[in-house]
């Protein structure tokens, strides 16, 4: 039998609170190590204890790092679901699990492989105490896949040792429970499968982290000073991780005190409100939610659209309406977010597709933000936030200045003859403002929310108030010209694809298994809302696109057809909203019977 | 609407304070509110507090929600800067405003529609997390500019404008702030401006959050007999058990009061607050008596005033976050961006 590297999916099938996480993730750690592109998924309930949860790793030398159908290997560690995981196996699949207590007949299937593993047994000698023994067990079953595919054995010893440096006690059982898993799998089994790793170029310099954690660091070096926010899955661990970078790096070195505010507030509607009144002061400062969040915040949302103040939302989406699936992935709150609150309000959004850009977008928001006086919503979601991912390293230039907007500083003031905090001095729809407290006479103006004119007076003049709408409108174009531009793959193909956000990380792979069928797509990545010229020509310039996104309603589609007036029939949906990321077979798929379907030619039928 | 500016030009006996400025340098614009409105009453004891206190007219935050009362901050201190903002929402502003820049001097004018429903949360909650700050609501028990709808302060029993009752229980700001922790905790009356200056002087210069409750009533629907939000009915009713006054850490000290009535505080900026106890049994100090002596007047329909308690000695939030001294708004890329280096050497702890 040839033997196949760095090629399949594993799953492990966990119960939720069993201390599983941590094995997983030294599994994928240790892969990733190796030099080989791996790609985590959690798969989790909303439940602290208890109930069913699974682990996937993608592992692919191709670097294909979107989800793919199909389980190559289960590790059924949950009773409670060995049905559907045994079933959800490939033909041709491997079962690992605990024969301590033998398989039932009924679940047994003939085009399969049992690899079966007394684990349970294994342990009872070595461990009294049962909380331990169960912890272990996750820690032998990942020796015996060490054994089974070959994972070099010093990788996994070494990240024991560096986890639980200052905690010794802890590493000789952990190493002795690899070591009785690995042995088992050497002694008793045919080790190592034709199911293999081996030692890789393919990961390169790249770094393997959560988007929410790189999103945190972000908004450490974009200089954001104020955090306010309130717990919700799957955004938590976006303020967390600001709060743990900014204890390290935001301390002052002499008096030991904080150069960050960090606050849990009582509710979303606080946490936005603390942002703009930061903001309004002159602080750089950011939330994180998601779509509920987004749904509480929005009667700010307008009032800081509208009295122009900055402010950075980061909405880590997951599965809606209302509370939805909110441990599942999705990409549904494009339209709720971009239109947000009552009367003409839209606000500009980034689409992040990878950790590099959570962090990038994170600094890059908070410039946005105050270039534009307005708020800037980053939308990543669950499968971006909260799995690790393979991404190229962070990096920042040391020359670069953030880009605070127009400010006037007291001097400015002395200086300027006039003025008015809405007037449109620089034709470009922005206008000048000061922060409280900056000079004893002037630049002092009151913000509200209710109409005023160019010099922040309040008017209930209909032409003043539409003045003031169109100006916005303006700051809108300008605002087209600064966000961050589609990252466009234009081979003069008459065929598009567009897509944004995670539906990136399948896309590679949907590309190739089209290619292999004849159909060949030029590519549109969004990364902004409004769209940017490049959007727009790069409709034009196609006769059809397929508009590829996780949720049921084609929200893009229909913001590129409110905000572009594109012809609807010209874009086609392709759609995944069913919990987990889409896959580059959906992808796949739904285009190629788009092509059937309506019988649009493909190369290789116009070369046969 | 128009309006007539007021002429700039000073009357020449003005008096002057330690920065030079008059009363006048720390108005607003014309109020818009209906004539004989407590709320104006309360602006210019603000106005008369801050010239007083002699404080750069410049350096307040003042934010507001929405209503009467939160239209007022444009009504005094025209040179700092003022945001009106959402419905029941002026704490996280001001929590906002105060983490961005501490050294400002954060004024925060909510009304008891504001505060004590929509807002009745985000009061409570910055209270404990004790912003430096002056909490000031114009209580009338009624919704003035939705025409004269029962506020959640308003008393059981007490009538509208058309007599009809109010079924539900009223809600005390008051014993929610002594009982959630604010450390300055009074009550006042727009119709009582000796005793309002002092108390609004006071709270500016106690370091924490601050909260005075003024009574202030709705001329146009909440002034009727049957009300108990009324001129009438409060000044019947009102019982004042302390009387403060602020003295400048430079002026003399003077005892006018019978002895052992009097306790002076210091406070943090290093004037002295005078206590003046009017009845002799009440201790400004203790919590949980202050909560009960309040409910208890409460009971017999008595209208509490003066300061109801005060701990000089009390934290505020950014001694309990323990951030720089420094406003946080001031600090540039080289305060607050760790560099290339820093960045290179945490990609290599991701690998």
């Amino acid at each position: 039998m040839s033997i196949k590297y760095n090629d399949f999916v594993i799953r492990f099938a966990n119960v939720n609170g069993s201390g599983s996480a941590s094995a997983n993730g030294m599994f994928a750690k240790a892969l990733f190590r190796m030099g080989i592109p791996v790609a985590t998924r959690n798969i989790f309930p909303s439940n602290i204890q208890g109930l069913p949860t699974w682990f996937e790793v993608r592992v692919s030398e191709k670097g294909y790092l979107g989800r793919r159908e199909g389980v190559d290997i289960m590790v059924a560690m949950n009773a409670e679901t060995l049905i559907e995981d045994v079933a959800s196996i490939s033909p041709g699949g491997y079962l690992l699990y605990d024969n301590s207590k033998p398989l039932a007949k009924a679940l047994r299937r003939d085009d399969i492989h049992e690899i079966a593993i007394p684990i349970a047994s294994m342990m009872l000698p070595e461990f009294t105490d049962p909380k331990q023994r169960s912890l272990f067990k996750n820690i032998a079953y990942l020796g015996a896949l060490a054994g089974l595919l070959n994972i070099e054995f010093d990788v996994i010893t070494g990240m024991v040792a560096t986890q639980y440096k200052g905690k010794d006690a802890l590493i000789q059982p952990n190493i002795r429970s690899l070591e009785l898993g690995r042995d088992y799998a050497l002694n008793y089994l045919e080790a190592p499968l034709p199911l293999q790793v081996r030692r890789s170029e393919a990961v390169g310099d790249r770094i393997m982290i959560d988007g929410n954690d790189a999103a945190g660091l972000g908004s450490v070096y974009g200089g954001a000073t104020v955090c306010a926010w309130y717990p919700i899955t799957p955004s938590t661990s976006v303020a967390e991780s600001f709060e743990n970078h900014s204890n390290v790096l935001r301390i002052d070195k002499e008096t030991g005190q904080k150069k960050f505010a960090f606050l849990q507030v009582e509710d979303e509607l606080a946490a936005i409100g603390v942002v703009i009144g930061a903001a309004w002061n002159g602080a750089r400062s950011f939330t994180a939610t998601s779509g509920p969040g987004i749904s509480l915040m929005s009667e700010f949302l307008g009032l800081a659209y509208f009295a122009e103040i900055p402010a950075v939302i980061w909405d880590i989406q997951r599965s809606g309406p209302s509370t939805g699936m909110p441990t599942r992935t999705q990409q549904g709150d494009l339209i709720g977010a971009a239109y947000a609150s009552h009367g003409d309000t839209k606000h500009p959004l980034l689409f992040p597709a990878t950790p590099k850009e959570c962090f990038d977008f994170a600094a890059q928001a908070l410039d946005l933000a105050d270039r534009l006086q307005t708020p800037i919503m980053v939308l990543s979601d669950l499968e971006l936030g909260m799995n690790d991912n393979l991404s190229e390293p962070f990096e920042w230039d040391d020359s670069r200045r953030y880009d605070r907007g127009k400010v006037l500083s007291a001097t400015d003031l002395d200086e300027v003859e006039v003025f008015g905090r809405y007037l449109d001095v620089d034709g470009d729809g922005i206008g000048y403002r000061t922060y409280p407290g900056t000079h004893p006479e002037k630049g002092a103006f009151f913000t509200r929310g209710t109409s005023r004119d160019e010099f922040a007076v309040y008017t209930e003049s209909g032409e003043v108030y539409q003045r003031n709408m169109e100006r916005l409108q303006k700051k809108w174009q300008t605002a087209r010209t600064l966000v961050p531009a589609a990252e466009i793959a234009d081979q003069g193909q008459s065929v598009g694809v567009l897509y944004y956000g995670t539906t990136a990380l399948p896309m590679p792979e949907a590309l190739d298994n089209l290619a292999q069928n004849g159909i060949y797509m030029d590519t549109c990545r969004v990364r902004a809302f409004p769209f940017g010229d490049e959007v727009e020509q790069f409709i034009a310039a196609h006769d059809l696109i397929f508009v590829a996104e996780q949720n049921r309603d084609g929200q893009m589609r229909s913001l590129l057809i409110n905000e572009l007036q594109t012809e609807p029939s010209k874009l086609i949906s392709v759609l995944y909203y069913a919990g987990l990321s889409i896959s580059a077979d959906t992808i796949t798929e739904q285009i190629s019977d788009y092509y059937i379907e309506n019988k649009l030619s493909r190369v290789t039928e116009v070369q046969s | 609407m128009t309006f007539v500016a007021k002429p700039k030009v000073h009357h020449p006996k003005l008096p002057v304070n330690e920065l030079g400025l008059t009363r006048r340098d720390y108005e607003g614009s014309v109020s818009t509110l209906c004539a004989g409105c407590g709320h104006d009453s309360v602006s210019a004891a603000i106005v008369q507090a801050c010239a007083e206190l002699s404080l750069p007219p410049h350096r307040f935050a003042k934010v507001s929600g929405i209503g009467c009362s939160s239209k007022t901050p444009s009504y005094f201190l025209n040179k700092s800067h003022g945001f009106n903002s959402v419905h029941g929402r002026m704490p996280s502003v001001m929590t906002g405003s105060n983490l961005a820049n501490r050294d400002l001097i954060g004024v925060g004018v909510s009304g008891d529609g504001d505060s004590a429903s929509i807002g009745f949360g985000q009061f409570a909650h910055i209270v404990r997390r004790r912003i430096n700050m002056l909490y000031l609501v114009d209580n009338n028990g009624t919704y003035g500019l939705t025409k004269g709808q029962f506020s959640a302060t308003n008393d059981k029993g007490s009538t509208s404008k058309k007599g009809i009752p109010n079924l539900y229980e009223p809600i005390d700001l008051v014993s929610s702030a002594l009982q959630i922790g604010a450390s300055f905790v009074a009550r006042s009356f727009s119709g009582d401006k000796k005793q309002l200056v002092p108390l609004i002087k006071a709270a500016l210069s106690h370091k924490g959050m601050a909260f005075i409750d003024v009574i202030s009533p709705c001329v146009a629907f909440n002034n009727h007999s049957g009300s108990t939000k009324s001129y009438e009915f409060v000044r019947d009713h009102i019982h004042n058990v302390m009387d403060a006054d602020l003295i400048m850490a430079h002026d003399e000290v003077t005892a006018d009061y019978a002895e052992g009535s009097r306790e002076d505080v210091t406070m943090p900026d290093g004037s002295t607050l005078q206590l003046y106890k009017v009845d002799a049994d009440y201790d400004p100090h203790d919590r949980v008596g202050a909560l009960n002596y309040v409910q208890r007047m409460q009971e017999k329909g008595e209208v509490v005033t003066g300061l109801l308690y005060v701990d000089p000695d009390a934290v505020e939030c950014h001694d309990i976050m323990d951030t720089v001294s420094q406003p946080l708004n001031e600090l540039t890329e080289a305060d607050l961006c760790p560099g290339s280096d820093t960045l290179d050497a945490l990609n290599q702890r991701y690998r």
